[in-house]
Parts: C-alpha cells; sequence; structure tokens
C-alpha cells in the first residue's frame, strides 16, 4: 500500500512536472512519411523559434468524427488539424472549423502577392489553408504486368490484360469517376452522370466486374505493403506513398500516371478554441504556409507546394539527392491527362453515395 | 428444556429475542457486503453503465429535426399529406426563416445528413439550398414557395415534405428499424430497397461466425487443456508459457503476423508451393475473406478457452478414471460418461467468454476480413468513424448488447457466473 | 545420453517396420502427387515410388546398422549430398535435419523405443492413440506459437515492409538490421508511448485489482442482496462490444474533464491520464472480479471465523488471513487487468489525447499509417521479456519447492 502511494505520488508529480514546462499544441495529421516531412520542414524550425512543444497525433482519417464527437462534449484538444480539402469543407459547412482571412492570416509571397492570389482558386472553403497538391494514383509491380505495363487507367479494370489483384480504397470518390471513365463516360460528362441514380448504378456495375478481384484498403500504408509484398499487381494510392515505394524503398514497382485524381490537403484550426489557443494556432498556420516553408516539404515528399509563388523554389531531395520536379504530380509530363476531383459535388452526395457503395460493398 | 418455550420467545444473551438478534446480525452482514461492493459499484455504475447507457440513448432520440426547424414543424404537422398537394406559403415562409437561422449557425448541412438516412438526396438538397438562403432576406423576399422550388425542384416534391413530415418526432424508432433494415416511410414501415439491405444479413454472419469460432476453440482447446491438466507440473508449467504467450502478445502484432501468414505471398502459401503442394499459379486465398477472420480470431481467443477448461479439469480426480475402467468401461465410455460431464462446466465457461468477445469483435476482421468476413461492429465503428450515423451505430449496439445480454443470462441460469475462471 | 538411446530392446518384426515407414511415406507422397502429378499414372508413380523407396532405405539402416547413432550420421550425410545435388545450402541443412529424422524414426519404430515411459499394460491401440493424442497436440501449440515466431525474424528486416525479402530466405546477412530496434530505441514516440504505457498499466491496474477484490469478498459473503444483478453489472465492461464502451466513455470522460480542468484547475495533461487511467480501470474490472470470486468460492469462512475468535479485527484478519490465501487469484486477475491495459487501443484513442499516447496507439500508428517493422521488434522486446519472467517465475517456484523439501514435480 506504501508503495502504492508512493508510486501514484511520483507519477503525479512527473506528470505534473512534465507539462508546466512548456507550451504544447497538438497538431494532427496523416502519419508515415508525410508527418516526417512536416516535422522537418515545420515542426522543428517552428519549435526552435517559438519553444512551443508540439505533439503529434495521426487521426487525420478519423478527423471529422473526432472533432465532431469533441465539439459536441466540448473538449477540442486539438489545435491544429490536416485534412483533405473535402473533410475541411464538410468540418467547414458543419461550423466545426474556424473561418480565416487568407489575407490577413496568411503571409504573403516574398514579392508581396496577397496570399489570396498566391493560393488562388486552391483555397476552395472559407476554413481551409491549402498546404500541399497531391494526387491519387495507381502503381504497378514492374515484374508481375508482362511485357506491356500498363499505360491507361482502364487497364485496372482489364482483368484479362493484368490478372491478379488490385487494391482500391474503400470508399467511392475517386472509384466511381475511374469506374464510370472506364465505362465509357466523357471525362467531362463524369460528375453529370454521377448525380443522377442510374449513373451511380453504371459506376457500381462496372466495378462489379472486378470485385471479385480487389483488395479494399483504408489505410494509406496498405498499398505499398501489398505492392512490396506482391499480392496486388497494381493498386490506388497517394503519390508520394508510391515515391517512397519506389524511390526511397526501391521496390520493382513504377508509377501510373493516366486520370489521377488531383486533390488538395492543407489545415483547418477546430472551432471553439480559446482565444489563446487560437491565436498559437494562427501564428502557427502563419508561419507553416509561407513560401519558403511549403517549398521546403517538398524536400521530404513529392507533393507539389500549394502556392504558386513556393513552386520555382522546389529542389532536390534532402536524403537522396534526386530531382524533386519530375516527381510532383503538377509537372507537365505526369500531369498531361489528370481528373479534376469536384469538391461541391462530393460535399452534396458523399452522403447519399456512401450508403450506396457501402451497401453494394457488403453484398 | 420445555419450560423455557413457555416464558416466551428465545432470547439471545443481552436478553434480546433470539430472532431479532439473528435478523440484526443478518443485516449488519448485509450492510457490510454491500459497503464492500459499494464503491466499485459506484464507480462502474458513474463510469460506465450511464456513459453506456446515454450512448444507446441517441438510437431513439431525433430532436434535432424540431430544433432545426422550430417553425416550420408545427405548422407542417397540420399539413395533410394525403391530399397529394404540396404544403402552403406558409410552411414554405416558415421554412425560409428557419433556414435562415440554421445556415447561419451551419445547422442546416447536419439536419440534411440526418435526413438522409431516411431519404437520398436531402443531404445534396439541403447543402445545396443552403448556399442561396443565405443570401435571402425573410421580409422583404417573400413569398417563397415559388422561390423554394426554383432553387431546386425538389422542394416541390411532395415526398421531400412527406418526410420532413414523418421524421419531425422528438423520439423515434427509426434507427432499430434502420438496424433490421425496415424504415420508416410515410406510409408506414416498409422494408429497406434491396439494395441497401445488409445488416440483418450482417447479424446472422456474426452470429455463425461467432459460433464456428467457438466450436473451433473447444476443438483445439480441450485437448490442449487435457493435456496441461494431466501432464506433471513441471512439464506442464512450460507448455502454460506457450498457451500464455501469445496471449501476453498485443493483439495488432498477433493479427499482422496472420496477415504475413495467409495472404497470397504469404508464409503458408510459401511453404506449400516449395513442397510442391500448391501451384504458384494456384495459391490458396486464405485472407480478405472468412477464412481469415476465422482462422485469427480462433488464435487470438483460444486461451480463453483453454484457461477456464484447465482450471476445470485440474480439479478433477484421475481416479475417476481409472475406478470407472477397472468397472469395465472402455475407454470411450470412461471419457464420455465419467471424464466429459465434469468438464462441462469448464466448456461453457471458456465458451461464453469467447463467443461474447468474438462477436463484439472489430479490430481483427477489419484487417484480414476483407469484405466478406466482416462483423456487425465493423458497421458499428464505421457508423461511429466514418459515416457520423450515430443514431444507427447505437441501435446496432443496442441490439447487438441485448443479444449479449441474454445469452450472459441464460449462461448465469445454466451455469453460474462464479464458474468461470480464467487459470 | 549414449546408453539408454543404444540400448537394444527386443526388435519388432521387421516387415512390421517396414510396412510402417512405406506406408508413412505412401501418405506424404500421396499428397503431393495430388497436387504436382498430371495423371493417375503419374500420380500412382509417385506414391509407389515414395513408399518403395522408403522401404529400402529403411531396410538398408536395419540391416547394415545394430544402433540409431552411426545410422543418423550416415543418414545425415546421405541427405546433406542430396540438398547439395539440389543445390542450395538452404537444402543441404534440410537434408540434414530430415536425415537425422529419418534415421531415428526408423530406429525408435523398429526396437520398440516408443513403449519406453509408458505402462506396459498398454495395448498397441493405446500406445498407438497416446502418440496420435500428443502429436495432435503438438500440432495445435504449433498453431498457438507459429504467428509469434515468423514475426520474430521480420523484426530484423532490412527493408520497411513486412515481407520475407529473397535475402532474408537466402540466410544473406544484407536482408538482416537491427534498424528497427535502433527506431524503438531512439525514436522520442515510441519511447513517449512505452512510458506512458508504463505509467497508465499499474495505476489502473491497481485500481482495479484494490476495488475489485474488496467488492469478490463483498460478494462472496451469503445474503448479498440482488447479488445476480451486481455481478452483472460488474461485468459488463467485459461484455458490451469495445467500440459502444469507447464512445460512450468517450463524452462522459470530456465532460468529467473538462469539469477537472474547469472547477478545480487541473493541468489538461494531468487530467488527461486521469480519465484514460480511469477507462482502464473499468474494463479490468470483470477479469478481477472472475477470477477472484472463483478463489473465494473455495475459501474456508472458518478461518475468518477462528481469527475474530482469537481477537483479530477485521482488517488484521483481511491482511493476515484472507488475503494470503486467494492472493494467486488476486494477482491472475492483476495479470489480466494489466494486459487488458497494456494491449488496449480502441478506448484510448477516444478517451486520450496525443499526449497519452500509449504503446497500442503506437503500434497501431505503425500498422495503418506508415510502414513499420518497428512494431514488430516491440513485439519481440515485449516477447523476450515475457518468457523471462514466466521462465523465472517457474524457476522460483520450483526453488521454494526444493527449499520446502518437496520434490519437484
Amino acid at each position: 500500500m506504501k508503495l502504492t502511494k508512493t508510486l501514484l505520488a511520483t507519477t503525479a508529480l512527473t506528470v505534473f512536472a512534465g507539462a508546466v514546462t512548456a507550451e504544447e499544441m497538438t497538431i494532427v495529421s496523416w502519419g508515415g512519411a508525410y508527418s516526417a516531412s512536416q516535422l522537418k520542414a515545420y515542426h522543428e524550425p517552428y519549435s526552435e523559434k517559438t519553444g512551443v512543444t508540439i505533439l503529434n497525433d495521426t487521426s487525420s482519417a478519423e478527423a471529422v468524427a473526432k472533432l465532431r464527437a469533441m465539439s459536441e462534449a466540448d473538449n477540442v484538444t486539438w489545435d491544429v488539424v490536416d485534412v483533405v480539402a473535402a473533410d475541411a469543407m464538410r468540418l467547414c459547412d458543419e461550423g466545426l472549423a474556424l473561418e480565416i482571412d487568407p489575407d490577413k492570416d496568411l503571409a504573403a509571397a516574398p514579392d508581396g502577392t496577397p496570399a489570396s492570389e498566391d493560393f488562388g482558386e486552391l483555397l476552395v472553403s472559407p476554413c481551409f489553408i491549402p498546404q500541399i497538391v497531391y494526387s491519387t494514383a495507381f502503381g504497378y509491380r514492374t515484374d508481375l504486368v508482362g511485357d506491356t505495363p500498363p499505360s491507361k487507367i482502364c487497364d485496372v479494370f482489364d482483368l484479362e490484360a493484368y490478372p491478379g489483384k488490385r487494391s482500391l480504397e474503400k470508399r467511392p470518390i475517386n472509384n466511381m469517376e475511374w469506374a464510370l471513365l472506364c465505362d465509357g463516360v466523357a471525362k467531362e460528362d463524369v460528375y453529370d452522370v454521377l448525380a443522377t441514380e442510374e449513373g451511380q448504378d453504371q459506376a457500381l456495375a462496372k466495378l462489379d466486374t472486378i470485385k471479385d478481384s480487389v483488395v479494399w484498403w483504408s489505410a494509406g500504408a496498405d498499398t505499398p505493403q501489398l505492392l512490396a509484398d506482391g499480392e496486388v499487381v497494381m493498386g490506388s494510392t497517394y503519390n508520394g506513398r508510391l515515391f517512397s515505394v519506389i524511390e526511397e524503398q526501391k521496390q520493382p514497382v513504377a508509377m501510373l500516371w493516366d486520370a489521377q485524381v488531383f486533390d488538395l490537403d492543407g489545415w483547418i484550426i477546430p472551432a471553439g478554441l480559446s482565444e489563446e489557443r487560437k491565436a498559437r494556432a494562427l501564428d502557427y498556420i502563419m508561419f507553416a504556409t509561407d513560401t519558403q516553408r511549403l517549398a521546403d516539404q517538398a524536400k521530404y515528399i513529392s507533393y507539389g507546394p500549394a502556392r504558386l509563388s513556393s513552386a520555382p523554389l522546389v529542389g532536390k531531395h534532402a536524403e537522396l539527392g534526386i530531382d524533386m520536379a519530375p516527381h510532383m504530380p503538377t509537372d507537365p509530363e505526369n500531369a498531361k491527362n489528370t481528373f479534376l476531383y469536384n469538391y461541391e459535388f462530393w460535399a452534396d452526395y458523399r452522403d447519399d453515395i456512401d450508403a450506396k457503395f457501402q451497401a453494394w460493398l457488403a453484398k | 428444556m420445555s419450560d423455557t418455550a413457555d416464558t416466551g420467545p428465545v432470547l439471545a444473551a443481552d436478553g434480546t429475542p433470539l430472532k431479532r438478534s439473528l435478523a440484526k446480525a443478518l443485516r449488519v452482514q448485509k450492510t457490510r457486503a454491500l459497503m464492500l461492493i459499494a464503491p466499485l459499484l459506484i464507480f462502474v455504475f458513474i463510469s460506465f453503465v450511464l456513459p453506456i447507457g446515454n450512448m444507446l440513448f441517441r438510437s431513439v432520440e431525433n430532436d434535432i429535426v424540431e430544433e432545426t426547424l422550430p417553425l416550420t414543424i408545427p405548422l407542417l404537422a397540420k399539413w395533410d399529406a394525403s391530399t397529394g398537394e404540396l404544403p402552403d406559403e406558409a410552411v414554405y415562409d416558415a421554412l425560409a426563416r428557419d433556414m435562415v437561422v440554421a445556415v447561419d449557425a451551419k445547422n442546416h448541412t447536419k439536419l440534411g445528413t440526418r435526413l438522409n438516412y431516411e431519404l437520398t438526396g436531402m443531404s445534396s438538397l439541403f447543402r445545396k439550398s443552403g448556399r442561396v438562403i443565405t443570401k435571402w432576406d425573410v421580409d422583404a423576399d417573400a413569398p417563397f414557395k415559388e422561390k423554394f422550388i426554383d432553387l431546386h425542384e425538389d422542394w416541390g416534391n411532395i415526398e421531400i415534405w412527406k418526410t420532413i413530415q414523418t421524421h419531425s418526432s422528438k423520439f423515434t424508432g427509426g434507427y432499430f428499424l434502420n438496424a433490421i433494415d425496415m424504415q420508416k416511410t410515410p406510409d408506414g414501415i416498409a422494408s429497406q430497397p434491396e439494395s441497401k439491405q445488409i445488416l440483418v444479413k450482417l447479424f446472422t454472419r456474426t452470429l455463425i461466425m461467432s459460433l464456428v469460432i467457438m466450436m473451433s476453440c473447444i476443438l483445439l482447446g480441450y485437448p490442449v487443456a487435457w493435456i496441461l491438466a494431466n501432464l506433471p507440473a513441471r512439464q506442464s508449467n512450460m507448455l502454460m508459457i506457450l498457451v500464455l504467450l501469445p496471449f501476453w502478445t498485443s493483439l495488432l502484432v498477433r493479427t499482422s503476423a496472420w496477415k504475413v501468414m495467409l495472404q497470397q505471398q504469404g508464409v503458408i502459401n510459401d511453404v506449400l508451393v516449395w513442397l510442391g503442394l500448391v501451384q504458384d499459379d494456384a495459391r490458396l486465398i486464405m485472407i480478405n475473406n472468412q477464412f481469415g477472420t476465422i482462422v485469427a480470431m480462433t488464435h487470438i481467443l483460444l486461451p480463453f478457452m483453454i484457461l477456464p477448461m484447465y482450471s476445470v479439469m485440474q480439479t478433477i480426480q484421475p481416479t475417476y478414471l481409472r475406478a470407472a475402467k477397472s468397472l469395465g468401461a472402455t475407454n470411450w465410455t470412461a471419457f464420455w460418461r465419467v471424464y466429459f460431464p465434469q468438464t462441462i462446466p469448464g466448456i461453457g465457461a471458456g465458451s461464453i467468454l469467447v463467443f461474447i468477445l468474438s462477436i463484439g469483435y472489430y479490430i481483427t476482421p477489419e484487417i484480414v476480413g476483407g469484405t466478406k468476413g466482416v462483423f456487425i461492429s465493423n458497421r458499428i465503428a464505421y457508423h461511429i468513424s466514418s459515416s457520423l450515423n450515430w443514431g444507427l451505430a447505437a441501435a446496432l449496439g443496442a441490439i447487438l448488447l441485448a443479444v449479449v445480454m441474454i445469452l450472459y443470462w441464460a449462461y448465469d441460469k445454466i451455469v453460474g457466473i462464479d464458474n468461470v475462471k480464467l487459470g | 545420453m549414449a546408453k539408454p538411446l543404444d540400448t537394444i530392446s527386443m526388435p519388432v518384426s521387421l516387415p512390421f517396420t517396414l510396412s510402417l515407414v512405406g506406408l508413412l511415406i505412401a501418405a506424404l507422397s500421396f499428397v503431393a502427387g495430388v497436387s504436382t502429378a498430371a495423371n493417375f499414372s503419374q500420380f500412382l508413380l509417385t506414391v509407389m515410388a515414395g513408399a518403395g523407396l522408403a522401404i529400402a532405405f529403411a531396410y538398408a539402416l536395419i540391416s547394415l546398422f545394430d544402433s540409431a547413432r552411426p545410422a543418423m550420421i550416415v543418414s545425415a550425410l546421405l541427405g546433406c549430398a542430396i540438398g547439395l545435388a539440389l543445390g542450395s545450402a538452404g537444402a543441404a541443412v534440410l537434408g540434414i535435419i530430415l536425415g537425422v529424422i529419418a534415421a531415428r524414426l526408423v530406429f525408435w519404430v523398429h526396437y520398440r523405443q516408443y513403449r519406453r515411459g509408458l505402462p506396459t499394460y498398454l495395448t498397441s491401440n493405446q500406445v498407438l492413440w497416446h502418440y496420435g493424442f500428443r502429436s495432435i497436440c503438438g500440432a495445435i501449440f504449433i498453431f498457438l506459437i507459429t504467428p509469434i515466431l515468423v514475426v520474430l525474424p521480420l523484426s530484423f528486416n532490412a527493408e520497411d515492409f513486412f515481407t520475407f525479402t529473397p535475402e532474408m530466405l537466402r540466410f544473406d546477412p544484407e536482408g538482416y538490421s537491427l534498424k528497427h530496434y535502433r527506431d524503438f530505441f531512439t525514436n522520442n514516440e515510441w519511447q513517449r508511448s512505452f512510458k506512458n504505457s508504463l505509467i497508465i498499466a499499474p495505476i489502473a491496474t491497481i485500481i482495479s485489482v484494490s476495488l475489485g477484490t474488496l467488492a469478490a469478498i463483498g460478494l462472496s459473503q451469503s445474503h448479498v442482496p440482488f447479488r445476480r444483478a451486481i455481478m452483472a453489472m460488474l461485468i459488463s465492461p467485459m461484455i458490451v462490444p469495445l467500440i459502444i464502451s469507447a464512445t460512450g466513455m468517450f463524452f462522459f470522460y470530456a465532460s468529467i474533464g473538462n469539469w477537472l480542468e474547469g472547477s478545480l484547475g487541473f493541468n489538461k495533461t494531468f487530467v488527461g491520464y486521469i480519465k484514460v487511467i480511469l477507462a482502464h480501470a473499468v474494463l479490468g474490472i470483470p477479469f478481477v472480479i472472475i477470477t477472484v470470486t472463483a478463489t473465494l468460492v473455495g475459501f474456508d469462512r472458518s478461518l475468518t471465523r477462528a481469527a475474530a475468535n482469537m481477537g483479530a479485527n477485521p482488517v488484521t484478519t483481511f491482511f493476515k488471513v484472507q488475503m494470503p490465501l486467494i492472493l494467486p487469484g488476486v494477482i491472475s486477475g492483476g495479470l489480466f487487468a494489466f494486459i487488458t491495459s497494456f494491449d488496449e487501443v480502441v478506448v484510448v484513442l477516444f478517451v486520450g489525447s496525443a499526449s497519452q499516447k500509449t504503446l497500442p496507439w503506437q503500434m497501431f500508428i505503425g500498422l495503418r499509417e506508415q510502414i513499420s517493422p518497428t512494431i514488430l521488434a516491440v513485439a519481440t522486446i515485449l516477447v523476450v521479456i515475457s518468457v523471462c519472467l514466466l521462465t523465472t517465475l517457474e524457476l522460483l517456484r520450483r526453488r521454494s519447492e526444493r527449499l520446502r523439501g518437496m520434490t519437484p514435480s
């Protein structure tokens, strides 16, 4: 019993002592190489500059659910959250994220261009501070696809030419668009078709043709692991993950740059923070999204910076020393045939199509 | 002795009647027992039972509709849907006023999401409308009926209004209906469209697969428990380490180990191909299906079966078996008629543990189950963290909990929960 | 060791040994034949050839040698030669092992060594059953332990995937590295989460064991009103599906946390620890209740009465008489509670915040968001620690038995 008391007392002391020394903020992101690049490019310099301790959480995948629960319980423990643009819009729509004024809250470009112009069209929601441009693309095993490697997105749906499993994300977004594209729908009509019941059924019917050969992934690490195992011949994932598999891990994998879906990822600040925490979060955002910082991140991962003014500053990989530009989704060579993600459409139809897709999946 | 009986009630040493004294002693005993239990009971009640109850309450809670549209709902209640005519201008006017407030507070998207569970298309209707309505001036821009229908043709669709009317009550059984693949429609209770019927199937699958897992745990656990109970302690303790080791290894590690073992390029397939038992192009599919879930979960839950069985078998005297044999029973009869009946409490305890734990599992099926090998808990987790349909998640959870409670109750009646031992 | 192995007992008849060995190999070739043979005659040929070769091999061994040891050496050399002929070091090693086993098996069967250590009155069928049963149990133990054994070598993988690389299979030192262990010991996130687990799990265990033991003692008294209902409520944390507990507890602990921070002015991090510890304590309680009540079922009440008779107060009685007797139950309940907390990932993901990240949480990230065999390195370390602990416990138990003058059982 005495031991218990001592133990309790010491723990309490250590916990207290550990906590009161410095200001802390919790930043939520995706984990893996992406978090590592943020750590190097943003967190470390920021901590050095201000002395704030940054705690990393990697719950971005469940950010919407968690933030909703936190706000309902009036106990928001996160300070800055990294989410994809669609989630940011959703959070903004539900009043769970703070609206910001780009020209006031974000740094101007070195030449004085205001942030609203520097980010341009990428400011898709009043709550969203863009950080990177990424794309969801396919990677394939070079040793498992025969002599003619896949070159078009529709090769994913071609089980005869490319037998074997493929991995797709366990959600309708992207998969439905690809299915329609490969079912003869023109690129510009995809979202119009998808807005109708028949269009949704058409996409699911196309997906049905490969359903038995699909491994569904839900975490970003899944497809790289499946490709490395040779468990799938091709799979969709974020282009940065594929870059890491190909260039850093030297696996026999190559990129399929066709109809990859362009998307944005960036920060939001949760609504309902105390004034003090809000000020700190805004200060961090101001620091972490300036021209130089965004370009710095591209040294560690192959995602394009969201500012126009950062693009010329993108250089070589920090450790491998290779040129990063050809690996960026924004590179002209890679962006020959890209697919633009329609935020508004998915914000409106996500609930509807999700329900259908999940039911289809479980059948 | 007989004369004391005449003088009245039996007295205790201190002169009080013995009956009262005994009752008092009993009361003291009861109070003492309750005092010992009380701290834990209060702790568990406050920090577990109440929060869970609160969570499950969400399965009937439905005040979002009335709170978001406080002016519209009372007016809409008076509207008679059976006439086939759209509500009148007063309702549209009230809706405009409600929506302006809701859009300002960003509540209209939540309402849209809520109503979308009942009628697909509601979510996009509310989101799209919200963007326009925010610019309206409620006093100057009347009348609104035309405006709404211009804004989105669905506002002129009677089904939309019927759905809002049907789901405007403060409490609803709708989530429970949804949980069993039914739905509450304006025309009464009906079953969900075929394409959405999955939950009953998932419930049955969960129960059947949990039974299979339980049976395989019994089959695998029984011999092991027997050998552990019958070997000399020195050897059995060493073997016990083999049982406890997986038990103490992280669940996540064991699950990923099974992934490494079972996948098509995995250890088992590699070995089989190397031995020439399986062709390289016909590797067995053992993961992302029910087989994967069953194997991995059997492995994970096996110690929960072995430990209670072992503790029961340890107490069985080997002399009973010898006696049966010397009385002429064959080996099989001796086992089946003498030994086996004595181990039933162990089997029961293990089975109930394994079954209850397995129907609530979700991490392992999520990782190795693919789409065919997932359980109802995966669905609950999906609704909690992806689709954000907490009402449905709570309804599913409540049903699952009810199943577990019935099992627990039946078990307690038949065997008694005190007989569950863990090593 | 040489003596008993080579002691020749009465051999069984030669045809018996040969047919047994032949049958065994025929069964193996049957499986191989089913999957590889193109047609029936080829299949038959595979089976016959396998059995024939095995019989000839056994006959040669038995007639050439009268003891197992030289036969094993020769057979191992033979296996090694065949393996080398097939062309890889791995096959040679496997050949040696198989050769030794084969020769040992032949002599074991031929000289009835399988009868050793068994009662002499057993019939042949009973002996067969004895070994059959042991092999079944062996197979189940292999099922239990293989996944863990598979994980161990992968933690030395030089690559960042959960995959056996060709280099690893060739036993090429290039394919192995200690980098995941280095990562565990140097990476701040892993260290912090390990520390957090070491803070949270013991305290949660102490809470659930102390409250749970008291309640179990209360429950074991006769005449407890509403016993069933109380028991059901105390067991409930085990039977409510975790995901529901997690969400329910999230809302509850969030409001508790707000109150602690707002009204009592506690530090946020400290409150975070309290929340996770209490949540884990609740989850551990059913295990303590179950194990301790089970121990108390066999508890002799007259002992406490005797203690009370001799003038001990209830507290003394509890610590001096009752506690030592039910201690095994309490300890095993405590172990369960500890493991529950130490391996719990669902609830902590909801209730905790980043500063309370526990080891399982970090492992969960390692599995989902980044591919990191570091989780396998951690698992290996934990497995080694628990093997050491269990072995030490077992050795201590034997020692204490020896000291008490008992022959170790």
